[in-house]
């Protein structure tokens, strides 16, 4: 069956870029442009996978990682977190926060899709 | 398109965005700003450009971006202080960056020093030292190739001992064992053991608790961190231990493990066995559907709807492309509506219907409709001025730079909108007057502070709408123009007679005489063999006037007055020779009645005629265009004092006026031929074609050659 990729990006270079690596994985990819369109996307889709970038406005990455993960329904989501940062600090809070992965940006695509492999098959 | 040539299109689109972004937030912060959105909306925007220039393999760019948005940092965790001096220099960056991403865009190499200087000056501004901007691993995205990803393959361990035991953390974060047992299957054939000896029995079992443990034997040609890998995200959830097998089985016997049972068989059979699953840890949901409770039902119903394209509902507003031909012919279309709407009620008019009458007051509703759909038609042209003021901080920046001065560019009224040809051809005019502003306008950062003024000076540009044309203002509060040097200046270049008396309003207009430059030498910055003529010559150019106010010592301020649109014209209706023409609104200053006594015969067919005091040229509209006899009677007609384009004035003789309204321009040249002496036509209510009149065409082929004459007689100086 067809796994859906909730990809949350405010760059719409991203959000296009995740889109055709993953869709040519043959994921279907639904997307959402900062954290608080990424909850409301939620309302409506359960994605396989959530892919989200950290540094957004309105809602930033952790706070949509705490959002996701309140909602008991969506608990059990693995969230890769997307982001040039590659400093321990920031993956720490992000796993604080309840991220399940990080992909390190700029991602390579076979990189990516092995990192969502190991985290939803 | 190759679909990575168009998300690189997206990426410059949305760099651009950025940059615009990063400079007002940084100008916001130059004005005061110093909350935590306009810096982290600064931040991203740096953030972004670096994010997408690495996935395009732009080192160059990701390398500065890199340099800035560390100080970006510094400046969003307090450890920097964004004063004056550090946000000049960020300022300085935004340009450089801007440069790096239109260099990168158009495939041009920017000279290395223009950023290294600018890095060097971010770096200077002290924060913590930026780290190196691409990680050793960081493959740009290298067009989607796939490459392979486990070249260098160890061969030798080749039999591995993983023991994997997950913490309740580990769930919690949506981490699945059995997708880690998978991954390790990847590597190579594995064989594994499950450890459940610490599993309750269901009474006193932790929902979200972590009871499990595999023991993994693994053959594989991948080294060692290609298995630390799989545990990437999990090491500090769980207890990892990665051992050789042939260590390992010195220690101990591999009893436990069964070389025959494959992770899914293994994975399926405790799914089979254990009737609430063994490891629900993070997930409370699974429990209820294992073992189907009514409640298990709402959650499935609530199955999202198909997924939609989401990009729409949060884009700021939607918007189409239209080719711009398809606009403008309906412009023309909308033009001939309010002709035939204007024919139509002339017609009703001369049949003697009563103005109370239905068909009247219907037409009335018609007219009142079709301006209506002529205006929206005309706003589908028009377009914000802030795409050209958006270009003037940076000049100002530049200018500054330059000069050694110290500006703030203020705007305001940047959503102004005017017609798209309008915005087109202001940017030449507002850079120069600029230019000028920064240049000539403001006094240095000494002077200013020896005049009790602030050393920083401020250069606003503002946008308005006034009875229905845009005016735009440039003013500055530096000194004022200095009367004296531009007199001095004018007599010097023989502009005007030495014994000449100017009033200070016709002082400062000299300035708009063509040749005229107070600069002592022609600087870098507005002497670009420009002078503030062809300023005035391209705003005229457009139907637009131009003004000076200027306060000694307080500063000067430049009013342009622009119509919103180039496809219709404000145009007295006049009668030459039985004949309507149109003499466009914005070159006549005003209208009076010529007395035989004011005109005197110069020459050979010249005339001039004296008005207050002045002598200017007379022309005989009708004779000009070979349509009247040039020796006519001068006396019963109408005068109109015009300026053309270039300020020269002269006096427009026509038989009269018949009135004043606006008309929808129609190219001659589109539709007949070049005329000389017309610069257009249209049709009127009665659906007569009118001749609009090319003013300066008339008065130069009139006035011939005499430079001199000109000059005077715009000032309105008396023949020497």
């Amino acid at each position: 069956m067809t796994k859906t990729v909730l990809t949350v990006d405010d760059s719409r270079t991203m959000r296009d870029m995740l889109h055709l690596a993953l869709s040519e994985a043959g994921y279907r990819v639904v997307q959402a442009v900062d954290g608080l369109d990424g909850l409301e996307v939620l309302k409506g889709e359960k994605p396989d996978v959530i892919v989200t970038d950290i540094n957004m406005p309105r809602m930033d990455g952790f706070g949509f990682i705490e959002g996701v993960r309140s909602d008991v329904a969506n608990r059990a989501i693995p969230i890769l977190v997307l982001t040039t940062e590659s400093d321990a600090a920031k993956k720490t809070r992000a796993r604080e926060a309840g991220a399940t992965g990080w992909i390190i940006k700029p991602f390579n695509p076979t990189k990516l899709v092995d990192a969502l492999r190991r985290v939803a098959a | 398109m190759d679909p990575m040539d168009a998300i690189r299109q997206t990426f410059f689109q949305e760099c651009e965005e950025q940059l615009a972004e990063l400079e007002s937030g940084l100008l916001a912060m130059q004005g005061g700003a110093r909350d935590s959105e306009t810096v982290n909306a600064v931040f991203r925007a740096v953030h972004s450009v670096k994010g997408g220039a690495g996935a395009f393999g732009l080192d160059d760019l990701v390398r500065f971006a890199h340099v800035f948005e560390t100080t970006l940092e510094a400046v969003r965790s307090d450890q920097l202080v964004a004063d004056a001096h550090v946000l000049k220099v960020m300022l300085r960056a935004a340009d450089v960056l801007a440069d790096l991403v239109r260099a990168s865009r158009d495939g041009q190499v920017l000279d290395e020093s223009h950023a290294s200087a600018s890095a060097t000056e971010l770096a200077s501004l002290g924060g913590p030292a930026a780290g190196p901007a691409i990680a050793d691993d960081a493959d740009p995205l290298a067009s989607l190739m796939f490459q392979p990803m486990m070249v260098e393959a160890a061969p030798e361990p080749d039999r591995w001992i993983v023991r994997f035991r997950p913490r309740a953390e580990m769930y919690a974060k949506a981490n699945d064992a059995v997708m880690l047992l998978r991954e390790l299957a990847r590597l190579g054939p594995t064989s594994v053991s499950l450890d459940a000896s610490d599993l309750p029995d269901l009474a006193t079992l932790e929902p979200e608790g972590a009871y499990l443990a595999w023991t993994v034997q693994l053959q594989t040609d991948q080294p060692e961190s290609s298995i630390q890998e799989v545990f990437e995200f999990v090491d500090c959830d769980c207890d990892v231990d990665i051992k050789p097998a042939d260590a390992v089985m010195a220690e101990e016997p591999a009893a436990e493990v069964d070389p025959n049972a494959d992770v899914m068989a293994l994975i399926r059979s405790l799914q089979a066995e254990v009737a609430p699953e063994p490891e629900p840890a993070a997930i409370p949901e699974p429990i209820l559907v294992a073992v189907p409770i009514p409640m298990a039902a709402p959650i499935a119903a609530a199955a999202p709807p198909p997924p939609q394209v989401r990009e729409e509902a949060v884009a700021p507003k939607p918007t189409i492309r239209v080719d711009l031909d398809r606009v403008d012919r309906l412009i023309d279309l909308v033009g001939e509506l309010v002709i035939n709407g204007a024919m139509l009620t002339q017609r009703v008019g001369e049949a003697g219907i009563s103005r109370a009458s239905a068909v009247t007051v219907a037409l009335d509703e018609l007219e009142h409709l079709t301006r209506e759909i002529q205006d929206s038609v005309m706003a589908i042209r028009a377009q914000p001025v802030k795409s050209v003021f958006a270009r003037m901080p940076r000049l100002a920046r530049e200018v500054a730079a330059m000069t050694g001065k110290q500006v703030r560019l203020t705007s305001e009224g940047e959503a102004t909108e005017v017609d798209k040809t309008v915005i087109e051809h202001l940017a030449d005019p507002l850079t120069h007057m600029i230019r000028n502003a920064i240049d000539h306008g403001l006094e240095s950062p000494d002077v200013r502070r020896a005049a009790g003024k602030p050393e920083e000076g401020t250069v606003k540009l503002q946008a308005l709408h006034r009875s229905g044309r845009i005016v735009i203002e440039v003013s500055d509060d530096g000194a004022g123009i200095n009367r004296a040097k531009v007199r001095e200046s004018a007599i010097a270049k023989g502009l005007v007679a030495p014994d000449a008396v100017l009033s200070d309003e016709e002082t400062d207009n000299l300035i708009f005489l063509p040749g005229f430059s107070t600069a002592d030498k022609v600087s870098d910055i507005s002497g670009r063999g420009v002078g503030m003529d062809v300023v005035r010559r391209s705003i005229q150019a457009l139907g637009g006037r131009i003004n000076i106010a200027s306060r000694p010592g307080k500063g000067s301020t430049f009013t342009l007055s622009l119509p919103l649109t180039l496809a219709v014209l404000d145009g007295m209706v006049v009668t030459v020779a039985e004949q309507t023409l149109i003499v466009p609104l914005t070159a006549i200053i005003e209208t009076l009645q010529p007395r035989a006594a004011d005109i005197h015969e110069m020459g050979d067919a010249a005339r001039v005629i004296a008005i207050r005091g002045t002598y200017l040229p007379l022309i005989g509209v009708g004779a000009a265009l070979g349509w009247a006899d040039p020796e006519r009677s001068v006396t019963g007609g109408v005068a109109l004092l015009i300026e053309g384009e270039d300020g020269s004035r002269a006096v427009l003789l026509v038989d009269a006026i018949q009135g004043q309204r606006q008309v929808v321009i129609k190219s001659l040249e589109a539709n007949y031929r070049r005329v000389p002496g017309v610069a257009a036509a249209t049709i009127l209510g009665d659906g007569r074609v009118a001749l609009i009149l090319d003013v300066d065409a008339i008065v130069s082929d009139a006035r011939g050659d005499a430079p001199f004459a000109e000059t005077r007689a715009e000032l309105g100086l008396a023949y020497a």
